[in-house]
């Protein structure tokens, strides 16, 4: 906060020296608004996770992420779950910055719990979840102060699949194939390809190789990636969510590659 | 009580000459005539155990539930004034919100009594309020395992193995005396539990009553949760049975 008066500027009121026989002195810093900085808002994303992959298969949906965290192009924290479960029938995946998401994680609890202590027997499926979030997120924009996060949010409720999407803005969009950040550009072509028109005939075990695919690829082009990825599967025994898995990758063609390998030229 | 009527009863900001709370004395009244509420804390978890006394045939089953779900691992009976019961239920979730809300992890179980053990307390001080009429009993499991309270109208907390509040409380806590608490499962405890209710129930005087159970252990995966239907209705049909036996 600036603390020289006369930095503030003048008095919005007409009425008070309305033909400015009080002149202002020169000002110590001009031109800079002095209330600017009394309020931040989160303006950019700090610790930040990449993609999120998500797929509708025959028994339920899968999600994919890995587990980097990283500091602007620092592979800062390499084993952070990317992937929380809510309540035992969704599922959430987060790219965009980690402590907003973390954030969520954390009202997302508070509304479990408070709609667990109702003791009603109901409970909130991927699709309350979905417009939850989308209401939280668009109120933030809307405040200027958005939660710079790219969501996914999957399940399985009543025998009926839910795959949505929900960002900083408020925008939401559900399809059988969704992939946030890097993954939009690299992996959704790849998954749009393998999955659409095939939802109800995809088995597990094609569905997780269609994704470890997607996820292997991202590792080669997305430099904010790691090799160590996480599955979520929901289907009707609930959510379960894998072990960090490795990608088996093979970098021998880097040699050839003018810039990277050991030639000069 | 021989010091009723001489005014020093009016108000729970007011002693009488011989260091008593009139005010809160009642309080403990309202509990004394409600329906038993017993929990058992055992080897590896709670059970609480209701006699809900049906004052209406027209009420619809299940209705004006005395068991409530305070947090994912803690669950309430209270016995007294059910209103003031779901007074204490929600502050109680509000507590544990807010102990959450700072230090991200649930509340231990002492934790939450202890403040709940001072917001009953301040209903005790003012003559423009009057005290709960409930005694509550609060279960769970946290960090150390099976907890069990109960918090009185006077706002005063304690810990038990074993607590009965209500009616039936002095029949229901010498046979709560009798169990190795200790030793039980929580399976097992749902029986006893179930037992004790009955045999606390007084027949004579109240008619109807509804049993409600509900617990807290392994079988749950550590939540406060009903107990099954058909657990249910077993331990109470085994308690029944026991009973007639009892009486032969």
């Amino acid at each position: 906060m600036d603390h020289f008066p006369t930095s503030w500027g003048r008095q919005r009121n007409d009425a008070y020296d309305a033909y400015n026989t009080y002149p202002l002195h020169q000002r110590p810093n001009p031109g800079h608004d002095a209330f600017a900085d009394s309020v931040q808002h989160t303006q950019q994303p700090i610790v930040t996770g990449t993609s999120v992959l998500a797929i509708v298969y025959k028994d339920g949906i899968m999600m994919a992420a890995d587990t980097l965290a990283s500091y602007g192009s620092l592979a800062r924290f390499k084993s952070i779950q990317r992937l929380h479960s809510v309540g035992t029938s969704t599922v959430i995946g987060a790219s965009g910055d980690m402590s907003d998401f973390q954030y969520l994680q954390s009202i997302l609890d508070e509304l479990i719990i408070s709609e667990f202590t109702e003791g009603d027997k109901h409970e909130l499926g991927p699709e309350e979840i979905h417009e939850y979030l989308s209401r939280v997120m668009y109120g933030r924009r809307s405040k200027m102060n958005p939660l710079w996060n790219s969501l996914l949010v999957g399940g399985k409720k009543d025998g009926k699949r839910f795959l949505a999407y929900v960002d900083l803005l408020g925008t939401t969009y559900t399809a059988s194939t969704l992939a946030t950040g890097y993954g939009a550009y690299i992996a959704l072509p790849l998954l749009r390809t393998a999955v659409e028109g095939r939802e109800n005939d995809l088995t597990e075990e094609e569905a997780r190789k269609i994704l470890e695919e997607s996820m292997r690829v991202l590792y080669y082009r997305d430099a904010r990636s790691l090799d160590k990825y996480q599955i979520a599967i929901v289907n009707d025994e609930g959510v379960t969510i894998s072990e960090p898995q490795k990608l088996v990758t093979s970098w021998g063609f880097a040699e050839g590659i003018r810039g990277y390998g050991a030639q000069t030229q | 009580m021989t010091s009723i009527g001489t005014g020093y009863d009016l108000s729970a900001s007011t002693y009488s000459p011989d260091g008593r709370i009139f005010q809160v004395e009642y309080a403990n009244k309202a509990v004394e005539n409600s329906g038993t509420a017993i929990g058992l804390r055992v080897k590896d978890g709670i059970v609480l155990a209701v006699e809900k006394l049906i004052h209406s045939k027209l009420l619809v089953p299940d209705s004006n539930r005395r068991i409530q779900t305070i947090d994912r691992s803690v669950g309430m009976a209270s016995s007294g004034l059910l209103a003031d019961g779901r007074q204490i239920a929600n502050r109680a979730r509000d507590e544990s919100y807010s102990y959450r809300d700072v230090y991200k992890e649930s509340p231990p179980l002492k934790e939450l009594v202890q403040r709940m053990g001072l917001y009953v307390q301040a209903y005790t001080l003012y003559s423009s309020v009057r005290p709960f009429g409930c005694s509550t009993i609060l279960g769970a499991i946290d960090k150390s395992g099976p907890v069990l309270y109960i918090i009185e109208p006077s706002g005063v907390a304690y810990g038990y193995h074993g607590a009965a509040v209500g009616k039936g409380r002095q029949l229901a806590k010498t046979e709560l005396e009798k169990l190795k608490l200790s030793e039980l499962t929580t399976r097992e405890a749902v029986f006893e539990a179930a037992r004790i209710i009955h045999l606390v129930h007084d027949d004579a005087k109240e008619k109807e009553f509804e049993l409600e159970m509900s617990w807290i252990g392994a079988e749950t995966n550590g939540l406060h949760l009903p107990v099954p239907k058909d657990l249910l209705e077993e331990a109470d049909k085994k308690a029944r049975d026991a009973l007639e036996d009892y009486d032969e």
